[in-house]
């Protein structure tokens, strides 16, 4: 349906193929987040490596620092519906933090987790093979706490509630299990492409 | 942030063609639209639509906006105040083009953290920054909408008296409700009632927000910029208010 007297301003000069449908490009970063901004120290902070209930693997700040780091160069949308282009992320892939654990993917489903109590679903397979890591710099700055820092995940194709801030763990699951947003009516995959925003999308 | 409650059970949330059938100018920068749903639904006080508008060529246009009736009023149409923003895009629409007759597509209710139902109990501690209130106005209302109403307290943050939206509602709700209390937080003008501020919001003012209620909140609902969100996150967690309790929505993105 035309929306009488709308013409729209949002369309981004080099045409919209990398905007993904209800998407609107924005040059700012919004902050979204579901409760008070936590402020990790980064002499407490871990990242856990979970099957199920049993931890595998535990690090520090400074041994997961240690890890190889990769940079990523990735666009990003969000739910409420802003994308950002060319977002410059420094951290470690998944796969590398999968081999310092010596893990082979035990499942085929991962809840990533929080210090908040924030959790959120993903598929293995959405995160290996270089799609996705766990991000502990932006646009060459360490990662602030509006935006998820110490670390956050970054799974950049999927909808960015998916890119867990201040993310602690990693659990797989025997089965895809609903996160925090998933439980309160959001799709349970978030593929922008598919405008998969609700669980009924 | 708690996992602890059930999962929200929601009706589907499909597009449909919303009329709208009144306009209400509420501030310098903020107008209501009242729009009539084919297919109205049910929803829960701090939830929001989503609007999508389309230009001729197909492009289309999709923002979120809170809604600020109350829910279980047997309405026919519900409520969202927009604020006029600066290089906006869907906001210069609605402010300056927007009719009442012109239909636009909707669909909802969306959202399911940020909410609150009567059976969810009190106290209650609200605050807003400028149109930060709109999902705590649907609190509001729907708290007088309750027999045995739940003690609320509402700090509102607005640059100038003339800013604050819902201002005058707010007042007489205050005045002919008991255990509702509303602090006008002022940024750029001087205060104009006793129990008002001028100055942004900080721990002294939450606490005198606190002193207002029977007991301490058992929830903190708290909405606007996310620099408004974050200071006032601040100021509540510097007032002894446990993390747990606070849900935060930011606006903006």
């Amino acid at each position: 349906m035309v929306t009488r007297g709308f013409t729209g301003r949002g369309r981004p000069p080099g045409g919209d193929e990398r905007i993904p449908p209800g998407q609107h490009l924005v040059g700012d970063f919004p902050v979204l987040s579901a409760g008070p901004t936590p402020h990790v120290p980064l002499e407490e902070w871990t990242f856990t490596l979970k099957v199920g209930p049993k931890p595998i693997k535990s690090w520090s700040w400074s041994e997961f620092n240690a890890l190889p780091q990769t940079s990523f160069t990735r666009d990003i949308h969000c739910v409420t519906s802003w994308s950002k282009l060319d977002t410059a992320w420094e951290g470690v892939l998944v796969d590398d933090i999968l081999a310092a654990a010596s893990l082979s993917p035990p499942t085929d489903f991962t809840l990533a987790h929080s210090v908040d109590g924030y959790s959120t679903n993903v598929p293995v397979k959405d995160l290996i093979g270089g799609k996705a890591m766990v991000a502990l710099r932006y646009g060459g700055e360490p990662l602030g706490a509006d935006h998820g820092g110490p670390a956050r995940l970054l799974v950049p194709h999927l909808y960015f509630w998916k890119s867990a801030k201040w993310v602690n763990g990693l659990q797989f699951t025997e089965r895809d299990t609903a996160g925090f947003w998933e439980l309160r009516g959001y799709h349970m995959y978030g593929d922008p492409w598919r405008e998969q925003r609700y669980d009924t999308d | 942030m708690t996992l602890t409650e059930p999962p929200a059970a929601r009706p589907s949330a499909r597009w449909q063609n919303a009329k709208i059938v009144d306009i209400v100018v509420r501030t310098p920068r903020i107008k209501s639209f009242f729009v009539a749903l084919p297919e109205p639904f049910d929803f829960r006080a701090g939830q929001h639509v989503d609007v999508r508008l389309t230009a001729p060529d197909g492009y289309q246009a999709m923002r979120s906006y809170s809604i600020a009736s109350a829910p279980g009023v047997a309405s026919s149409s519900i409520e969202i105040a927009i604020d006029l923003l600066d290089n906006g895009e869907v906001s210069p629409f609605f402010h300056e083009v927007a009719a009442v007759g012109d239909e636009i597509e909707m669909r909802g209710p969306l959202g399911g953290y940020f909410v609150w139902s009567p059976s969810d109990g009190g106290p209650l501690l609200l605050i807003g920054g400028g149109s930060g209130l709109v999902p705590l106005m649907s609190m509001v209302r729907a708290r007088v909408t309750v027999d045995a109403a739940v003690p609320a307290a509402l700090i509102l943050s607005a640059r100038h008296w003339d800013d604050a939206l819902y201002r005058d509602e707010l007042i007489a709700l205050e005045q002919r409700h008991a255990g509702l209390s509303v602090i006008f937080a002022l940024t750029r003008d001087a205060p104009t009632r006793p129990q008002d501020f001028g100055r942004h919001i900080d721990e002294g003012i939450v606490r005198q927000a606190l002193m207002s209620l029977p007991a301490a909140p058992r929830l903190v609902f708290i909405c606007g910029s996310n620099g408004f969100v974050n200071s006032a996150s601040d100021a509540v967690l510097a007032a002894g208010i446990p993390t747990e309790i606070v849900r935060t929505e930011r606006y903006g993105g």
